[in-house]
């Protein structure tokens, strides 16, 4: 560690501020509330900013270099996008002021409500789930709560394919469904027979992610759902690789019956770092009655002399709520300003720059790492991190080697149907000198591994920590620099 | 890779050590060495619980993933390795010794029958790399 911590920087009587001498009578505390074992740091207030400073400068983010996090979208996240979050009509508003006064944020959220069904095919649609976990939990208490509306109690299983997202099977768990895992084919597609087998009447739904975590088109998309639909369960789309489709297919069209958005992902909102995220939920319009409340809506329509009123509608047969109050509106607002800043043309260009440089890395690696599934692929693919030549390299010293020629490290060890896995999406914002300069160390590593591979068990090299203890960072859960003493 | 002689093995990479109408449960070696490191281990089952084949009864977590415990037979628990849960790293330097994880009375002899033995079963993870 290259700086010191707050505890170590500290001297005693060192302060950052002045306390004006005390003008009311002094009061002792009872002796038993006073503790003697407070050990704050006492430093002055230039040690506290260059040392929070250092810190953040050590930080890795999508503004200081490439961050190819498959399945995570780490696309640049546009300044305007801040800019307009912060105007003071939206960042100074309160969520319980009354309707006419906060009608400009309720326009921006009707507004983005349309553009989001526009661009997915849906009917209906909510913004108030917090994250994408959220929305996958909206959206298959949505897909419960519509069979049982119907009085079809048997349905409790929902298949998931074997290259889901973990949030996926925990999604179900938390609804109190039952998982079942569906076995992918060799093309990497979901698979027809064994689907076919599954599908009966106790089947409430199959949640699908398309392109799939392997960054494949299911080509078999269309069957898959007719067979669902055909057993008389739902299905739903998990829109974390949204960003390969925009303005070319729309998951309504195709099918889907919910869907969620990951905002913090396609449309530029900040992720990583807590976000937070924003994970809206779409449905067909058989399913809109069941969508969380409120969601904004026309109540009064409007003249020629004046704009409608818009304000909060409940849906009849409404899930509930899932977050307080209106969904995170800061990224609303952001993702607002991120589609009307590209509009239709600049989201398909958005998707189609997406898919080329994802397509355009993986030919410039491609026979210097293995590829488990060799077709063309949508906006992120996956290689296997092994050469069977040098066993003792695993992917995780692939990536940490990546660190040392300063990128960020692919996704590893997932999706878990590929062997060594390593997980990269570019996103459309990258330009060609960084896709060069990424191939340009994989394939140096690729030789490293073969020619110096303690290079690679040992890296990082270049960081300000080397590799870190993970078996000790899971198991012992010790943070603080103190305990009180009779801890 | 370790197979030992002896043991009955299932799809999902769990071992089963059959004697009388009694079968132990543990991981295999090529499982431990996919997960790596393994931080975390739980039994999800109690003693008494009646257990139908291909029920999950218990998680590993390793610093690379999660992974499902299934019995690959039926039966009642009879005992519970609770001291694995304390030391999870067992299951990586003892996975056929003291990572054994339950003891179940066998419903149904017979269907261990069906699993792998330590021959079949080198030969499936031999298809699935290292």
């Amino acid at each position: 560690m290259t700086e010191p911590t707050l505890y170590e920087l500290s001297s005693p009587g060192r302060s950052g501020v002045r306390f004006p001498k005390s003008d009311v009578p002094k009061y002792e505390l009872p002796a038993d509330l006073v503790r003697a074992d407070l050990p704050f740091p006492e430093l002055a207030e230039i040690d506290v900013v260059r040392h929070f400073t250092h810190l953040s400068a050590m930080n890795y983010s999508i503004d200081k270099g490439f961050y190819p996090l498959g399945s995570c979208t780490m696309k640049y996240n546009p300044k305007i996008n801040e800019v307009t979050a912060r105007l003071p009509g939206f960042a100074f508003t309160h969520p319980l002021q009354p309707l006419e006064t906060i009608q400009g944020n309720l326009f921006l959220m009707y507004q983005l409500q349309e553009y989001l069904k526009e661009i997915s095919g849906f009917a209906a649609i909510s913004l108030q789930p917090a994250a994408g976990a959220q929305g996958e939990f909206t959206g298959v208490k949505i897909i419960n709560a519509y069979h049982k509306s119907r009085g079809d109690l048997k349905r409790t299983r929902v298949l998931i394919p074997d290259s889901a997202h973990g949030t996926n099977p925990a999604t179900c768990s938390m609804v109190g469904l039952e998982v079942v895992h569906l076995p992918s084919d060799a093309r990497g597609n979901v698979d027809l027979v064994a689907l076919h087998e599954i599908c009966d009447d106790t089947v409430a739904g199959l949640m699908l992610t398309n392109p799939n975590t392997l960054g494949l088109f299911d080509e078999n998309v269309s069957e898959v759902i007719e067979i669902v639909h055909a057993a008389g369960g739902l299905v739903y789309g998990d829109g974390a690789n949204l960003n390969a489709l925009l303005g070319i297919a729309r998951p309504g069209d195709l099918g889907f019956d919910v869907m969620h958005f990951n905002l913090h992902k396609t449309f530029s909102t900040p992720h990583g770092g807590g976000g937070p995220g924003s994970g809206p939920v779409a449905v067909t319009s058989q399913l809109a009655d069941f969508l969380p409340s409120p969601v904004v809506g026309i109540v009064e329509p409007g003249t020629e002399d004046l704009p409608p009123l818009y304000g909060f509608t409940t849906p009849t047969m409404s899930i509930g709520r899932v977050k307080t109050f209106y969904g995170q509106f800061g990224m609303l607002v952001r993702a607002y300003t991120y589609i009307r800043m590209n509009g239709s043309d600049g989201l398909r260009r958005i998707s189609e720059f997406a898919v080329l440089n994802a397509n355009y890395l993986l030919s410039k690696v491609r026979g210097k790492y293995t590829l488990p599934y060799n077709r063309t692929c949508m906006h992120e693919f996956v290689v296997e991190g092994v050469w069977p030549e040098v066993p003792d390299i695993h992917a995780l010293d692939i990536a940490k080697r990546l660190m040392d020629y300063d990128f960020h490290p692919p996704t590893n060890y997932f999706p878990l149907i590929v062997h060594e896995a390593l997980m990269i999406e570019p996103t459309e914002t990258e330009n060609k000198q960084t896709l060069d300069a990424f191939a340009d160390a994989l394939l140096k590593i690729a030789e490293e591994a073969h020619t110096d591979p303690e290079l690679l068990k040992n890296a990082p090299h270049n960081t300000p920590v080397s590799r870190l203890d993970e078996v000790k960072a899971a198991k012992e859960l010790v943070l603080c620099c103190w305990l009180p003493e009779n801890e | 890779m370790n197979t030992p002689e002896g043991l009955k093995y299932a799809s999902t990479d769990e071992w089963l050590r059959v004697e009388g109408n009694v079968a132990t449960l543990g991981v295999s070696d090529y499982a431990q060495d996919q997960l790596s490191d393994v931080v975390f281990f739980e039994v999800t089952v109690a003693v008494g619980d009646e257990i139908q084949k291909g029920t999950i009864v218990g998680t590993i977590e390793s610093v690379k993933a999660a992974a499902d415990v299934t019995l690959p037979v039926s039966g009642k628990v009879i005992e519970i390795n609770e001291e694995l849960a304390n030391s999870p790293e067992l299951i990586n330097s003892d996975p056929f010794g003291a990572a054994w994880m339950i003891k179940v009375e066998l419903k149904d002899a017979s269907e261990a029958d069906s699993l792998m033995d330590a021959t079949a079963y080198s030969a499936f993870c031999e298809t699935r790399g290292h």
